[in-house]
């Protein structure tokens, strides 16, 4: 046996002939999606230091940092972004973990994860429009009131929306991030086996919610630690929903940032990117502050576990109902705003304190349907370019990691999250310098590149788990029955992942449709989408236009989905075996 | 794939041997002639499976195979799994849950069989070969765990692979079932002439097959 040569296994001794890209599709996927991050980080601080030659700044300086300090209203937005970002997301994590703890694996539990994609694909500023006509002085809520409590005959003088301290722009945000958290929740559920260690921990005695609490949870957010720093940043620097929940007089920094870029003085471009580099150092702050109360909390969480304390099973049911009330809150904010836009979309005269209008007309449609088609197309270009562009590369690069090993180690995973935690003001500013010099300046082309940014992220990360829970025997039984590796992908895997794949087609469409910044800074606000339309038209403040354009909005975001859960029901109606697949 | 001359025909395993982190799980010297049955027999994690995944192609790259295997004198290294004609059966039969059973078949016949009608036909006669005419278009969901088990084999068979390979393919089978899909396989295969490695943990299934039985953890074979 001593003399029997050593052979090495490969699998692919004769090269597939038209795989050569394969091999390389994970490192085209990280320069798409992190060059532009990286490049427009450089892009920010060049100009930030008073290098911009286009503006006559050829030499470095203090000058940008020194006009950004003594901008009076610094501090309070300062304050106003980190308060938001942090209110937001330590509300939204509350809220998502309590209703798992407490409802996880129950029927009601089933409905509210049927709701999630749904609620997901809503862009954030139609749902930002509709909370704003929900909670408004004018608004339903007060309607609603005005009928038989409060007897305003006019909109009572509060300031709601856009209050200085910025709770309503938590509440939208919350919003939003609730279901987000809660799809990346219940990812990390799948692989910790909760039942089992909830069922132990209730036979030992305790409490429901106690007893997730302590063995559960641990296990779980270190899963979702990533995702909760991407709604933290998110949150501390999102424009859009800012500019239509949030205050003005000073607005939060990344707005200010945004203002400052789009002033007709080119001079403040500098203090832009002063004001873009202190909202990355600001988000790097606010993961640190969190950093700081993740560590408090886990050791308070430890002793909390040593002293086993069982819960108490009558306040275990008060947080179950408040936590449920609280999601619920969440979900109808979105679903009746909705409903608000639709109304006031078709909507004749409608005079406050009336709770519908007079009568309803096509009117609005007829009036704003033309203007819709030019952004309506735009958006539908981009975005299916982009998801286009961001299937194929994440296609290709687990389709790599299938064939030739290539698997990722789970520190690449931070690369994966780095363009959903790095604010977009930080780099989308030096991304816009960067094209200006390149020649790309405002096209469409430049757009769909910084929109794969966002998209690459979201198709992969809905795409990779059901990809790589495939079963591999059925490539070993299809190979051995004489096919090539990229039969087996177009012939078996593909069909038989079809669902996953439209999943992750619509997650990508809504991304796209939903990006506010990207699009209006890279494409200097000439690639008119439905999203930067209808943020443009809000501050006419006609509640007609905005709910024709949202809707308009909602609908390119939610059709995707919508084909995603029907075209697999159409063509697997013969096929038991994939209908709940 | 021409026949080496040198070598007798069957599946040829020369000073094979796979290690883990330096661990030796199998070591195996021996020929499985055409028609004959080597049944594998080891504890769950012995390694059986891993075996398997050597013949076809798809050992992970964390195991070192050493020697070489060849199948009727060709040494399969090098090769990938669709160019090795060998076919195999799992515990489940994975039969392509999105095509009818009859498209589940016509993946397994070669391409060179040209036209609509002769492949269709060719389809229906294997179909015909184990009871399930007429059942070219139905979804594999709606079958039987035995009507399942037959369409796997077939349309393995319809590959022409020139070994086989069975990984506990009968270990889901109720006891009558079990015996009757087991004489099903072990027949078409002595007609064939196929050289067939089976791994079990069952004793009955190494009785069935009436072959050599190779016990990993011994590193032995006994007849």
């Amino acid at each position: 046996m001593g003399t029997v040569p050593v052979t090495t296994v490969r699998m692919a001794g004769r090269r597939p002939r038209r795989a050569r890209f394969l091999p390389w599709a994970p490192l085209v996927t990280l320069v798409v999606m992190l060059g532009p991050v990286l490049a427009g980080i450089l892009g920010t601080l060049a100009p930030a230091f008073g290098y911009m030659p286009a503006l006559q700044g050829t030499g470095l300086s203090l000058g940008p940092l020194r006009a950004l300090l003594e901008w009076p209203g610094l501090w309070r937005a300062v304050m106003l972004s980190l308060g938001v970002g942090l209110g937001a997301t330590a509300i939204s994590l509350a809220i998502v973990t309590l209703i798992c703890a407490g409802w996880a694996g129950t029927r009601s539990f089933t409905m509210i994860e049927r709701l999630l994609s749904p609620l997901l694909s809503v862009p954030h500023a139609a749902a930002a429009f509709g909370l704003a006509f929900l909670i408004a002085p004018s608004g339903w809520l007060s309607r609603g009131l005005s009928t038989w409590a409060t007897g305003w005959t006019r909109p009572p003088d509060l300031l709601i929306l856009q209050d200085p301290a910025g709770l309503s722009l938590i509440f939208g945000l919350v919003t939003k991030e609730v279901p987000f958290l809660l799809l990346m929740t219940l990812a990390a559920l799948t692989q910790v086996r909760p039942a089992s260690s909830l069922r132990v921990a209730q036979c030992l005695g305790y409490a429901r919610i106690t007893g997730w609490l302590k063995t559960v949870f641990p296990l779980v957010y270190r899963q979702i630690r990533l995702p909760v720093f991407a709604v933290l940043a998110f949150s501390m620097s999102v424009v859009d929903v800012a500019i239509i929940l949030g205050p003005n007089t000073p607005p939060t920094l990344a707005v200010q940032v945004v203002r400052w870029m789009n002033d007709p003085d080119l001079a403040l471009r500098f203090q832009a990117a002063a004001g873009a580099v202190l909202q990355l150092g600001l988000v790097l702050f606010g993961i640190g502050v969190w950093r700081l109360i993740e560590i408090a909390a886990g050791r308070l969480g430890k002793i909390w576990v040593s002293t086993g304390g069982r819960g108490w099973r009558g306040l275990d049911q008060v947080i179950r109902g408040a936590a449920l009330i609280l999601g619920a809150t969440a979900a109808l904010a979105v679903i009746a705003g909705l409903a608000g836009q639709v109304i006031w979309s078709f909507a004749g005269l409608w005079q406050f304190p009336d709770l519908l209008p007079d009568g309803f007309t096509w009117r609005n449609w007829h009036r704003y349907g033309t203007q819709l088609a030019g952004p309506a197309g735009e958006t539908l270009i981009i975005a299916g370019a982009a998801t286009g562009l961001a299937l194929l590369l994440t296609l290709a690069c687990l389709e790599a990691e299938h064939r030739h090993g290539l698997r990722p180690a789970t520190r690449a995973l931070w690369l994966l999250y780095l363009p959903l935690i790095v604010p977009q003001v930080a780099f989308l500013t030096g991304f816009q310098t960067l094209s200006i010099g390149a020649g790309l300046d405002g096209g469409r082309m430049a757009v769909i590149a910084a929109h794969l940014v966002f998209v690459l992220p979201y198709v992969f990360l809905s795409l990779a788990d059901p990809w790589r829970a495939w079963d591999a025997k059925h490539d070993t039984t299809a190979r051995a029955l004489g096919a090539g590796p990229d039969r087996v992908l177009w012939m078996v895997r593909l069909p038989m992942l079809l669902r996953p794949v439209l999943i992750a087609t619509a997650v990508g469409f809504a991304v796209s449709v939903g990006q506010y910044l990207p699009t209006l800074l890279v494409g200097a606000g000439r690639v008119p989408t439905l999203t930067t339309e209808a943020v443009a038209l809000a501050s006419g403040g006609d509640r007609r236009v905005t709910g024709v354009y949202a809707l308009a909005q909602t609908a390119a975001a939610l059709a995707p989905f919508a084909l995603a859960l029907v075209l697999p029901r159409l063509l697997w109606r013969n096929r038991k075996g994939l209908l709940h697949a | 794939m021409p026949e080496n001359a040198a070598f007798p025909p069957g599946l040829r395993f020369e000073g094979v041997t796979i290690s883990l982190d330096g661990t030796r799980l199998i070591a195996l010297d021996c020929n499985v002639d055409p028609g004959e049955v080597l049944t594998v027999m080891g504890p769950s994690g012995s390694g059986k499976s891993t075996l398997l995944a050597a013949i076809t192609g798809t050992l992970p790259p964390a195991f070192r195979l050493a020697g070489r295997i060849r199948l009727d004198g060709q040494d399969l290294a090098g090769l990938p799994t669709e160019a090795r004609q060998v076919g195999i059966l799992f515990q489940d039969e994975y039969l392509f849950p999105h095509l009818s059973v009859g498209a589940n078949l016509a993946f397994g016949l070669k391409p060179a069989l040209k036209g609509r009608a002769a492949r269709r036909a060719r389809v229906e006669a294997a179909l015909d070969e184990v009871g399930l005419s007429g059942f070219a278009d139905r979804d594999p969901a709606t079958l039987s765990g035995g009507q399942r088990a037959r369409v796997a084999l077939q349309r393995t068979l319809l590959s022409e692979p020139r070994a086989l390979l069975l990984d506990e393919a009968f270990s889901k089978l109720d006891t009558g079932l079990r015996q009757q899909t087991r004489a099903l396989v072990f027949e078409v295969a002595r007609r064939r002439a196929l050289p067939v490695l089976q791994v079990t943990h069952d004793h009955s299934d190494a009785e069935a097959a009436g072959g050599p039985v190779h016990c990993l953890g011994q590193l032995a074979t006994r007849n």
